[in-house]
Protein backbone atom coordinates (compact mmCIF):
# COMPACT_ATOMS: atom_id res chain seq x y z
CA UNK A 1 0.00 0.00 0.00
CA UNK A 2 2.81 2.42 0.94
CA UNK A 3 5.97 2.83 -1.11
CA UNK A 4 9.21 4.49 -0.05
CA UNK A 5 9.96 7.59 -2.08
CA UNK A 6 13.61 7.65 -1.01
CA UNK A 7 16.04 4.78 -0.59
CA UNK A 8 18.34 6.76 1.73
CA UNK A 9 19.33 5.69 5.25
CA UNK A 10 21.21 2.71 6.62
CA UNK A 11 19.01 -0.41 6.70
CA UNK A 12 18.37 -2.25 9.99
CA UNK A 13 15.68 -4.45 11.51
CA UNK A 14 13.34 -4.55 14.50
CA UNK A 15 10.45 -6.87 15.28
CA UNK A 16 6.69 -6.40 15.32
CA UNK A 17 4.79 -9.21 17.05
CA UNK A 18 7.90 -11.33 16.50
CA UNK A 19 8.05 -10.66 12.77
CA UNK A 20 11.16 -8.96 11.40
CA UNK A 21 10.53 -5.47 9.99
CA UNK A 22 13.02 -3.84 7.59
CA UNK A 23 13.61 -0.21 8.53
CA UNK A 24 15.95 2.58 7.53
CA UNK A 25 17.73 5.10 9.67
CA UNK A 26 15.44 8.09 10.11
CA UNK A 27 12.20 6.07 10.03
CA UNK A 28 9.70 6.51 12.79
CA UNK A 29 8.38 3.18 14.07
CA UNK A 30 5.03 3.92 12.42
CA UNK A 31 6.70 4.88 9.14
CA UNK A 32 8.70 1.65 9.05
CA UNK A 33 5.59 -0.40 9.86
CA UNK A 34 3.58 1.23 7.08
CA UNK A 35 6.44 0.72 4.62
CA UNK A 36 6.45 -2.95 5.62
CA UNK A 37 2.70 -3.21 4.97
CA UNK A 38 1.69 -3.34 8.65
CA UNK A 39 -1.24 -0.96 9.10
CA UNK A 40 -2.87 -2.16 12.34
CA UNK A 41 -0.93 -1.33 15.50
CA UNK A 42 -3.65 -1.53 18.14
CA UNK A 43 -7.29 -2.29 18.94
CA UNK A 44 -9.62 0.17 20.65
CA UNK A 45 -10.29 -0.23 24.39
CA UNK A 46 -14.10 -0.37 24.21
CA UNK A 47 -15.11 -1.73 20.79
CA UNK A 48 -11.92 -3.72 19.98
CA UNK A 49 -11.86 -2.08 16.52
CA UNK A 50 -8.55 -2.16 14.61
CA UNK A 51 -6.55 1.08 14.40
CA UNK A 52 -3.29 2.14 12.84
CA UNK A 53 -1.08 5.13 12.05
CA UNK A 54 -3.16 7.97 10.62
CA UNK A 55 -1.98 11.53 11.21
CA UNK A 56 1.77 10.73 11.53
CA UNK A 57 2.26 13.90 13.58
CA UNK A 58 1.34 13.02 17.14
CA UNK A 59 -2.22 14.27 17.15
CA UNK A 60 -4.56 11.33 16.57
CA UNK A 61 -3.22 8.71 19.00
CA UNK A 62 -4.30 5.95 16.64
CA UNK A 63 -0.77 4.53 16.14
CA UNK A 64 -0.29 3.43 19.77
CA UNK A 65 1.63 0.21 20.31
CA UNK A 66 3.79 -1.48 22.93
CA UNK A 67 7.47 -0.63 22.46
CA UNK A 68 10.13 -2.53 24.43
CA UNK A 69 7.54 -3.41 27.06
CA UNK A 70 6.01 0.05 27.42
CA UNK A 71 2.42 0.39 26.28
CA UNK A 72 0.63 3.39 24.82
CA UNK A 73 3.62 4.64 22.81
CA UNK A 74 2.85 6.96 19.91
CA UNK A 75 4.86 5.09 17.28
CA UNK A 76 4.78 8.00 14.81
CA UNK A 77 6.82 10.09 17.26
CA UNK A 78 9.49 7.54 18.19
CA UNK A 79 12.42 6.81 15.87
CA UNK A 80 12.83 3.13 15.02
CA UNK A 81 16.04 1.57 16.34
CA UNK A 82 17.78 -1.73 15.62
CA UNK A 83 16.48 -4.63 17.70
CA UNK A 84 13.41 -2.84 19.08
CA UNK A 85 10.63 -5.15 20.18
CA UNK A 86 7.28 -3.70 19.11
CA UNK A 87 3.97 -5.36 19.76
CA UNK A 88 0.41 -4.66 18.73
CA UNK A 89 -1.49 -3.18 21.66
CA UNK A 90 -4.74 -4.87 22.47
CA UNK A 91 -7.05 -2.39 24.20
CA UNK A 92 -5.67 -0.16 26.95
CA UNK A 93 -2.17 -0.59 28.20
CA UNK A 94 -1.55 -2.17 31.59
CA UNK A 95 -0.53 0.00 34.50
CA UNK A 96 2.06 -1.11 37.00
CA UNK A 97 0.23 -2.63 39.94
CA UNK A 98 2.90 -1.40 42.34
CA UNK A 99 1.01 1.87 42.70
CA UNK A 100 -2.16 0.16 43.84
CA UNK A 101 -2.87 0.76 47.50
CA UNK B 1 -39.50 41.81 5.97
CA UNK B 2 -38.99 38.06 6.29
CA UNK B 3 -40.84 35.73 8.60
CA UNK B 4 -41.42 36.32 12.29
CA UNK B 5 -40.28 33.43 14.47
CA UNK B 6 -42.16 32.45 17.63
CA UNK B 7 -38.89 32.34 19.56
CA UNK B 8 -35.36 33.57 18.89
CA UNK B 9 -32.68 32.32 21.28
CA UNK B 10 -29.41 34.27 21.29
CA UNK B 11 -26.63 31.90 22.29
CA UNK B 12 -25.98 28.36 21.07
CA UNK B 13 -24.20 27.02 24.13
CA UNK B 14 -25.57 24.57 26.65
CA UNK B 15 -28.22 26.95 28.03
CA UNK B 16 -29.47 28.49 24.78
CA UNK B 17 -29.45 25.19 22.90
CA UNK B 18 -31.50 23.46 25.62
CA UNK B 19 -34.07 26.27 25.61
CA UNK B 20 -34.27 26.33 21.81
CA UNK B 21 -34.60 22.54 21.72
CA UNK B 22 -37.35 22.65 24.36
CA UNK B 23 -39.27 25.34 22.46
CA UNK B 24 -38.88 23.57 19.11
CA UNK B 25 -40.13 20.17 20.29
CA UNK B 26 -43.19 21.97 21.72
CA UNK B 27 -44.04 23.19 18.24
CA UNK B 28 -42.73 26.76 18.39
CA UNK B 29 -41.06 28.16 15.26
CA UNK B 30 -37.62 28.61 16.77
CA UNK B 31 -34.34 30.11 15.60
CA UNK B 32 -31.07 29.66 17.48
CA UNK B 33 -28.61 32.48 16.82
CA UNK B 34 -25.19 31.03 17.59
CA UNK B 35 -21.87 32.83 17.85
CA UNK B 36 -18.65 32.36 15.94
CA UNK B 37 -16.11 29.53 16.29
CA UNK B 38 -13.89 31.88 18.26
CA UNK B 39 -16.58 32.86 20.79
CA UNK B 40 -16.01 31.96 24.43
CA UNK B 41 -17.71 28.59 24.70
CA UNK B 42 -18.03 27.07 28.14
CA UNK B 43 -20.30 24.47 26.53
CA UNK B 44 -17.29 23.01 24.76
CA UNK B 45 -14.87 23.14 27.64
CA UNK B 46 -16.72 21.89 30.68
CA UNK B 47 -16.20 18.86 32.88
CA UNK B 48 -19.40 16.94 32.18
CA UNK B 49 -20.78 16.26 35.64
CA UNK B 50 -24.54 15.89 36.10
CA UNK B 51 -24.38 16.94 39.66
CA UNK B 52 -26.32 18.08 42.71
CA UNK B 53 -23.80 17.50 45.48
CA UNK B 54 -23.02 20.69 47.35
CA UNK B 55 -25.19 22.89 45.13
CA UNK B 56 -27.62 25.45 46.49
CA UNK B 57 -26.59 25.46 50.14
CA UNK B 58 -27.39 29.19 50.32
CA UNK B 59 -30.30 29.10 47.87
CA UNK B 60 -32.81 26.30 48.46
CA UNK B 61 -34.70 27.23 45.26
CA UNK B 62 -31.55 26.42 43.26
CA UNK B 63 -31.04 23.15 45.14
CA UNK B 64 -34.63 22.18 44.30
CA UNK B 65 -34.21 23.33 40.69
CA UNK B 66 -31.08 21.17 40.35
CA UNK B 67 -32.88 18.20 41.88
CA UNK B 68 -35.84 18.67 39.51
CA UNK B 69 -33.43 18.66 36.55
CA UNK B 70 -31.72 15.47 37.78
CA UNK B 71 -35.14 13.82 38.06
CA UNK B 72 -35.61 14.46 34.34
CA UNK B 73 -32.12 13.44 33.25
CA UNK B 74 -32.62 9.74 32.48
CA UNK B 75 -35.45 10.34 30.03
CA UNK B 76 -33.70 13.46 28.72
CA UNK B 77 -30.44 11.59 28.03
CA UNK B 78 -32.37 8.99 26.04
CA UNK B 79 -33.91 11.73 23.89
CA UNK B 80 -30.46 13.28 23.43
CA UNK B 81 -28.93 9.94 22.48
CA UNK B 82 -31.66 9.36 19.94
CA UNK B 83 -31.10 12.82 18.43
CA UNK B 84 -27.29 12.57 18.49
CA UNK B 85 -27.31 9.12 16.89
CA UNK B 86 -25.34 7.59 19.75
CA UNK B 87 -25.84 7.44 23.49
CA UNK B 88 -24.36 10.44 25.27
CA UNK B 89 -22.55 8.50 27.98
CA UNK B 90 -24.89 9.37 30.85
CA UNK B 91 -24.03 7.29 33.93
CA UNK B 92 -26.14 7.86 37.02
CA UNK B 93 -23.76 6.03 39.31
CA UNK B 94 -23.61 8.32 42.29
CA UNK B 95 -20.98 11.02 42.65
CA UNK B 96 -18.08 11.40 45.06
CA UNK B 97 -16.06 14.24 46.49
CA UNK B 98 -12.85 12.86 47.97
CA UNK B 99 -11.29 13.99 51.26
CA UNK B 100 -7.52 14.15 51.53
CA UNK B 101 -6.21 14.08 55.09
CA UNK B 102 -8.02 14.17 58.43
CA UNK B 103 -8.76 17.89 58.51
CA UNK B 104 -10.46 17.73 55.12
CA UNK B 105 -12.51 14.77 56.34
CA UNK B 106 -13.63 16.62 59.49
CA UNK B 107 -14.61 19.73 57.55
CA UNK B 108 -16.56 17.74 55.00
CA UNK B 109 -18.35 15.82 57.72
CA UNK B 110 -19.53 19.15 59.18
CA UNK B 111 -20.59 20.38 55.76
CA UNK B 112 -22.53 17.21 55.02
CA UNK B 113 -24.35 17.65 58.32
CA UNK B 114 -25.34 21.20 57.33
CA UNK B 115 -26.56 20.02 53.92
CA UNK B 116 -28.91 17.49 55.49
CA UNK B 117 -32.46 17.83 54.19
CA UNK B 118 -31.50 20.55 51.68
CA UNK B 119 -34.24 19.35 49.37
CA UNK B 120 -37.14 17.85 51.33
CA UNK B 121 -37.75 14.26 50.30
CA UNK B 122 -34.71 14.21 48.01
CA UNK B 123 -31.79 11.80 48.25
CA UNK B 124 -29.40 12.64 51.04
CA UNK B 125 -25.72 13.31 50.77
CA UNK B 126 -23.74 10.72 52.78
CA UNK B 127 -20.36 10.73 54.44
CA UNK B 128 -18.12 7.70 53.86
CA UNK B 129 -14.96 7.02 55.82
CA UNK B 130 -12.05 5.26 54.15
CA UNK B 131 -13.24 1.77 55.01
CA UNK B 132 -16.72 2.48 53.68
CA UNK B 133 -15.28 4.03 50.53
CA UNK B 134 -13.11 0.99 49.92
CA UNK B 135 -16.06 -1.31 50.49
CA UNK B 136 -18.04 0.71 47.94
CA UNK B 137 -15.26 0.67 45.32
CA UNK B 138 -13.13 -2.38 46.15
CA UNK B 139 -11.17 -2.31 42.88
CA UNK B 140 -10.20 1.36 42.95
CA UNK B 141 -6.56 1.80 44.04
CA UNK B 142 -6.93 4.79 46.38
CA UNK B 143 -3.89 6.52 47.73
CA UNK B 144 -3.06 6.33 51.47
CA UNK B 145 -4.08 9.95 52.07
CA UNK B 146 -7.67 9.44 50.94
CA UNK B 147 -9.56 9.60 54.22
CA UNK B 148 -13.05 9.27 52.82
CA UNK B 149 -15.55 10.96 50.56
CA UNK B 150 -18.98 12.48 50.48
CA UNK B 151 -21.40 10.63 48.23
CA UNK B 152 -24.55 11.82 46.50
CA UNK B 153 -26.43 8.71 45.38
CA UNK B 154 -27.81 9.67 42.00
CA UNK B 155 -25.31 12.20 40.76
CA UNK B 156 -23.47 11.16 37.62
CA UNK B 157 -21.77 12.32 34.46
CA UNK B 158 -22.23 12.48 30.70
CA UNK B 159 -20.27 13.38 27.60
CA UNK B 160 -20.94 17.13 27.31
CA UNK B 161 -19.93 17.33 23.65
CA UNK B 162 -22.39 14.60 22.70
CA UNK B 163 -25.04 16.35 24.79
CA UNK B 164 -24.52 19.56 22.82
CA UNK B 165 -24.59 17.56 19.61
CA UNK B 166 -27.88 15.97 20.71
CA UNK B 167 -29.43 19.36 21.46
CA UNK B 168 -28.44 20.79 18.09
CA UNK B 169 -29.52 17.69 16.15
CA UNK B 170 -32.76 17.50 18.16
CA UNK B 171 -33.77 21.10 17.57
CA UNK B 172 -32.96 20.71 13.89
CA UNK B 173 -35.11 17.59 13.72
CA UNK B 174 -37.95 19.51 15.37
CA UNK B 175 -37.84 22.09 12.61
CA UNK B 176 -35.83 24.81 14.35
CA UNK B 177 -33.14 26.75 12.57
CA UNK B 178 -29.58 26.84 13.93
CA UNK B 179 -27.68 29.82 12.55
CA UNK B 180 -23.97 29.81 13.44
CA UNK B 181 -21.60 32.73 13.04
CA UNK B 182 -24.12 35.35 14.14
CA UNK B 183 -23.08 38.39 16.15
CA UNK B 184 -25.87 40.42 17.75
CA UNK B 185 -25.56 44.17 18.24
CA UNK B 186 -29.06 45.16 19.25
CA UNK B 187 -32.47 43.96 20.33
CA UNK B 188 -35.32 46.39 19.73
CA UNK B 189 -39.04 45.97 20.44
CA UNK B 190 -40.92 47.08 17.36
CA UNK B 191 -44.29 46.41 15.71
CA UNK B 192 -45.27 43.71 18.16
CA UNK B 193 -42.08 41.74 17.68
CA UNK B 194 -38.43 41.92 18.64
CA UNK B 195 -35.98 42.96 15.96
CA UNK B 196 -32.53 41.44 16.49
CA UNK B 197 -29.79 43.12 14.46
CA UNK B 198 -26.17 42.29 13.80
CA UNK B 199 -23.57 42.63 11.05
CA UNK B 200 -24.91 39.57 9.23
CA UNK B 201 -28.55 40.64 9.17
CA UNK B 202 -31.77 40.85 11.11
CA UNK B 203 -34.11 38.37 12.77
CA UNK B 204 -37.64 39.00 14.03
CA UNK B 205 -39.39 37.01 16.73
CA UNK B 206 -42.31 37.34 19.12
CA UNK B 207 -40.15 36.12 21.99
CA UNK B 208 -36.46 36.59 22.49
CA UNK B 209 -34.21 34.76 24.96
CA UNK B 210 -30.75 36.08 25.79
CA UNK B 211 -28.71 33.03 26.78
CA UNK B 212 -25.35 34.37 25.73
CA UNK B 213 -23.11 33.30 28.59
CA UNK B 214 -20.57 36.03 29.29
CA UNK B 215 -22.13 38.09 26.49
CA UNK B 216 -25.41 38.25 28.39
CA UNK B 217 -25.05 41.52 30.37
CA UNK B 218 -24.65 43.71 27.28
CA UNK B 219 -27.67 42.22 25.48
CA UNK B 220 -29.88 41.76 28.53
CA UNK B 221 -29.42 45.43 29.39
CA UNK B 222 -31.07 46.32 26.09
CA UNK B 223 -34.24 44.53 27.18
CA UNK B 224 -34.14 46.06 30.65
CA UNK B 225 -32.59 43.15 32.56
CA UNK B 226 -29.43 43.78 34.60
CA UNK B 227 -27.26 40.74 35.25
CA UNK B 228 -23.71 41.41 36.47
CA UNK B 229 -21.36 38.65 35.42
CA UNK B 230 -17.71 37.74 35.48
CA UNK B 231 -15.56 35.08 33.86
CA UNK B 232 -14.08 32.36 36.06
CA UNK B 233 -11.54 30.29 34.22
CA UNK B 234 -11.44 26.52 34.58
CA UNK B 235 -8.65 24.27 33.31
CA UNK B 236 -9.05 20.63 32.42
CA UNK B 237 -6.84 17.84 31.21
CA UNK B 238 -7.32 14.29 30.01
CA UNK B 239 -5.10 11.23 30.09
CA UNK B 240 -4.71 8.49 27.56
CA UNK B 241 -7.31 5.73 27.80
CA UNK B 242 -6.75 3.58 30.85
CA UNK B 243 -8.17 0.38 32.34
CA UNK B 244 -11.27 0.86 34.52
CA UNK B 245 -10.11 2.56 37.74
CA UNK B 246 -12.92 4.78 38.95
CA UNK B 247 -16.49 3.56 38.40
CA UNK B 248 -18.02 6.73 39.87
CA UNK B 249 -17.32 10.31 38.87
CA UNK B 250 -15.89 12.59 41.50
CA UNK B 251 -15.49 16.29 41.87
CA UNK B 252 -12.53 17.14 39.58
CA UNK B 253 -11.81 13.50 38.69
CA UNK B 254 -13.78 11.19 36.46
CA UNK B 255 -13.19 8.31 34.07
CA UNK B 256 -15.19 8.52 30.87
CA UNK B 257 -17.03 5.67 29.19
CA UNK B 258 -14.03 5.34 26.83
CA UNK B 259 -11.49 5.01 29.65
CA UNK B 260 -10.03 8.51 29.63
CA UNK B 261 -9.39 10.05 33.03
CA UNK B 262 -10.44 13.69 33.10
CA UNK B 263 -8.78 15.85 35.71
CA UNK B 264 -10.12 19.23 36.75
CA UNK B 265 -10.32 22.00 37.51
CA UNK B 266 -9.30 25.48 38.47
CA UNK B 267 -11.43 28.49 39.46
CA UNK B 268 -9.37 31.47 38.37
CA UNK B 269 -10.67 35.01 38.73
CA UNK B 270 -9.66 37.97 36.60
CA UNK B 271 -8.47 35.93 33.64
CA UNK B 272 -9.15 37.11 30.10
CA UNK B 273 -7.50 34.39 28.02
CA UNK B 274 -8.33 30.71 27.71
CA UNK B 275 -4.70 29.58 27.77
CA UNK B 276 -3.68 26.76 30.10
CA UNK B 277 -0.84 27.18 32.58
CA UNK B 278 1.62 24.51 33.66
CA UNK B 279 1.62 25.50 37.33
CA UNK B 280 -2.14 24.99 37.60
CA UNK B 281 -2.10 21.77 35.60
CA UNK B 282 0.70 20.45 37.82
CA UNK B 283 -1.32 21.18 40.95
CA UNK B 284 -4.36 19.41 39.49
CA UNK B 285 -2.25 16.41 38.51
CA UNK B 286 -0.65 16.26 41.95
CA UNK B 287 -4.03 16.08 43.63
CA UNK B 288 -5.26 13.43 41.18
CA UNK B 289 -2.16 11.32 41.89
CA UNK B 290 -2.79 11.71 45.61
CA UNK B 291 -6.26 10.21 45.08
CA UNK B 292 -5.14 7.52 42.62
CA UNK B 293 -1.33 7.05 42.74
CA UNK B 294 -1.44 4.79 39.67
CA UNK B 295 -2.20 7.92 37.63
CA UNK B 296 1.44 8.99 37.88
CA UNK B 297 2.06 6.46 35.10
CA UNK B 298 -0.61 7.98 32.87
CA UNK B 299 0.24 10.23 29.97
CA UNK B 300 -1.59 13.51 29.62
CA UNK B 301 -3.00 13.76 26.14
CA UNK B 302 -4.60 17.18 26.12
CA UNK B 303 -5.32 20.19 28.33
CA UNK B 304 -7.64 23.12 27.80
CA UNK B 305 -9.37 25.96 29.57
CA UNK B 306 -12.77 27.59 29.34
CA UNK B 307 -14.51 30.53 30.97
CA UNK B 308 -17.43 29.90 33.31
CA UNK B 309 -20.13 32.56 33.04
CA UNK B 310 -20.52 33.42 36.71
CA UNK B 311 -23.08 35.60 38.48
CA UNK B 312 -22.10 37.39 41.72
CA UNK B 313 -23.41 34.57 43.95
CA UNK B 314 -22.61 31.80 41.47
CA UNK B 315 -26.24 30.78 41.10
CA UNK B 316 -28.28 30.95 37.90
CA UNK B 317 -30.20 34.05 36.86
CA UNK B 318 -33.50 33.90 34.98
CA UNK B 319 -35.80 36.81 34.21
CA UNK B 320 -38.53 38.05 31.97
CA UNK B 321 -38.26 41.74 31.19
CA UNK B 322 -40.80 43.90 33.02
CA UNK B 323 -40.38 46.58 30.34
CA UNK B 324 -40.65 44.22 27.38
CA UNK B 325 -42.77 41.15 28.14
CA UNK B 326 -41.72 38.29 25.91
CA UNK B 327 -38.02 39.10 26.34
CA UNK B 328 -36.10 36.78 28.67
CA UNK B 329 -32.58 36.24 29.93
CA UNK B 330 -31.15 32.95 31.21
CA UNK B 331 -27.62 32.34 32.38
CA UNK B 332 -25.79 29.87 34.60
CA UNK B 333 -22.54 27.91 34.84
CA UNK B 334 -24.22 24.52 35.37
CA UNK B 335 -25.52 24.17 31.84
CA UNK B 336 -25.02 20.40 31.65
CA UNK B 337 -26.82 19.52 34.88
CA UNK B 338 -29.61 22.03 34.24
CA UNK B 339 -30.08 21.23 30.53
CA UNK B 340 -32.90 18.77 31.27
CA UNK B 341 -34.96 21.39 33.09
CA UNK B 342 -34.03 24.20 30.69
CA UNK B 343 -35.38 22.03 27.86
CA UNK B 344 -38.64 21.39 29.73
CA UNK B 345 -39.85 23.67 32.54
CA UNK B 346 -37.98 26.78 31.36
CA UNK B 347 -38.90 26.32 27.68
CA UNK B 348 -42.55 25.83 28.63
CA UNK B 349 -42.49 28.93 30.81
CA UNK B 350 -41.00 31.02 27.99
CA UNK B 351 -43.70 29.83 25.60
CA UNK B 352 -46.37 30.49 28.24
CA UNK B 353 -44.97 33.98 28.82
CA UNK B 354 -44.45 33.66 32.56
CA UNK B 355 -41.69 32.17 34.73
CA UNK B 356 -43.10 29.93 37.50
CA UNK B 357 -42.98 30.82 41.19
CA UNK B 358 -40.36 28.12 41.82
CA UNK B 359 -37.90 30.26 39.81
CA UNK B 360 -38.60 33.55 41.65
CA UNK B 361 -35.56 33.36 43.95
CA UNK B 362 -33.28 33.01 40.93
CA UNK B 363 -34.31 36.40 39.50
CA UNK B 364 -31.31 38.73 38.97
CA UNK B 365 -33.09 41.46 40.97
CA UNK B 366 -31.21 39.93 43.91
CA UNK B 367 -28.01 41.56 42.59
CA UNK B 368 -29.34 45.13 42.69
CA UNK B 369 -27.05 47.40 44.63
CA UNK B 370 -24.23 44.91 44.74
CA UNK B 371 -20.91 46.58 44.16
CA UNK B 372 -18.57 43.67 44.73
CA UNK B 373 -18.60 42.61 41.11
CA UNK B 374 -18.09 44.30 37.86
CA UNK B 375 -20.61 43.95 35.08
CA UNK B 376 -18.81 43.38 31.84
Amino acid sequence: MFKRTEAAGTPFAFTFDGQEVAAREGDSIAGALLAAGIVITRTTPVGQAPRGPFCMMGACFDCLAEVDGIGGVQTCLVPARPGMVVQRQIGVRDLDEADAA
Amino acid sequence: MSEIFDVAVIGGGMVGSAIAYGCAIRGARTVLLDGADGSLRAARGNFGLVWSQGKGARMPAYAAWTRASLDRWTAFSEAMGSAAGQEIGYRRTGGLDFCLGDEDFQERTEEVRRLHNLVAGGPEIQMLDRAELRALLPNTPFGPNVTGASLMPDDGHANPLLLLRGLHAGLHRAGAEHRPGIAVDSIVATDGAFLITGPTGQTRAHRVVVASGLGTPRLAAQIGIEIPMRAVKGQNMVTERLPPLLPMPASALRQTAEGVIQIGVTSEEGETRTATSVNHLARMATRAVEVLPVLKQARIVRAWAAMRPMTPDGYPAYAQSALYPGAFAAVCHSGVTLSAIHASVLAEAILAGALPAEMADMHPARFEGRTDVQAH
